[in-house]
């Protein structure tokens, strides 16, 4: 189903369609994250992929027109290109553990004690919300740091030109 | 789209509930799935659904840009003050074992703070991205 989706967004010429589209692919990639059981992730997915996203992309076309242009010259390099990136991608999946396997080391390194501790030593039942806030909580800081300077780029890119508009007028 | 009976009234409807379904997530967020992050997403979401109803202007005049501003910065501010009271009191950056006399009182308080911190800078990012591209698509849009 994810495929169909895939494959309609490329065919697609419509760039509303591809837009609730890329929405119903967000939705089908929660859904298999909850059957993963990262619920947690499923969440942020939905909210972000499907609703934050889809709602920034429709504003985006409401800008710049519906329909895609079409491309000016047959893009055989880039298709190469993507394709080795591809091929080397997977061939380094090759040298994952298999899936599920539990003497994987991400399995037998740090994560034990969170499983079991992460209780008493935060008093915090959601194991992701101990990992993401207290464990790491420097990683959680640097993310809000970023999420933060992508605020502030948009706001210093698309300020400055609305202002540069309004003097030109 | 301002005229729209049935969206106005489902969008009253809605967008309270929204409101306390993100405090749900974020304060929620120890027990069940969910956090900073989410819940900021779900209450920027529920803002840009009441600008998406009635009008820009209207959300404008309920979350002005200059508090959307402000809380891209200030939930920085609220993470990395959590880290620098874990200094003060005696622990490294952000030890919350030393915010409370029990440490595990003290590691939930900074939990708590800490997903304040990132559900008030996600929001506010979030907002604040589609401000900007709404308030260009009016400028272009209308003339």
């Amino acid at each position: 189903m994810m495929a169909a989706t895939v494959l309609a967004i490329i065919v697609q010429r419509n760039l509303f369609s591809v837009v609730v589209l890329a929405g119903v692919y967000s939705f089908l990639m929660a859904t298999v994250l909850v059957a993963l059981d990262a619920v947690d992730v499923a969440m942020t997915e939905a909210s972000v992929g499907a609703g934050i996203s889809t709602v920034l992309l429709l504003g985006a076309l409401y800008l710049c027109g519906g329909e895609e242009a079409k491309p000016l010259s047959r893009p055989w390099l880039p298709l190469v290109v993507t394709l080795v990136i591809v091929a080397a991608l997977v061939y380094g999946t090759l040298g994952l553990p298999a899936f599920s396997d539990p003497q994987a080391p991400i399995h037998t390194h740090v994560v034990p004690r969170y499983l079991t501790q992460a209780l008493a030593e935060t008093g915090v039942p959601n194991v992701v919300t101990a990992v993401l806030a207290s464990y790491r909580g420097y990683d959680t800081l640097g993310e809000t740091v970023v999420v933060f300077t992508a605020g502030i780029g948009v706001i210093a890119l698309l300020r400055r030109r609305r202002r540069g508009k309004e003097d030109g007028k | 789209m301002r005229r729209e009976p049935v969206l106005r009234v489902v969008g009253k409807l809605l967008i309270p509930y929204m409101l306390v379904f993100a405090l749900y997530v974020q304060f929620h967020g120890d027990f069940s799935p969910g956090g900073g992050f989410q819940a900021g997403v779900i209450t920027a979401a529920a803002i840009i659904f009441y600008a998406l109803i009635f009008g820009l202007p209207a959300a404008r005049r309920v979350v002005p840009e200059a508090v959307v501003e402000a809380m891209v910065a200030l939930g920085v501010l609220i993470y990395m003050s959590v880290g620098f009271a874990g200094l003060a009191l005696g622990g490294n950056y952000l030890d919350y074992f030393v915010l409370a006399h029990d440490p595990v009182h003290g590691q939930e308080r900074g939990i708590f703070w800490v997903e304040i911190g990132v559900l008030v800078t996600v929001s506010g990012v979030m907002l604040k991205i589609f401000y900007v591209f709404a308030g260009r698509g009016r400028e272009s849009g209308g003339g």
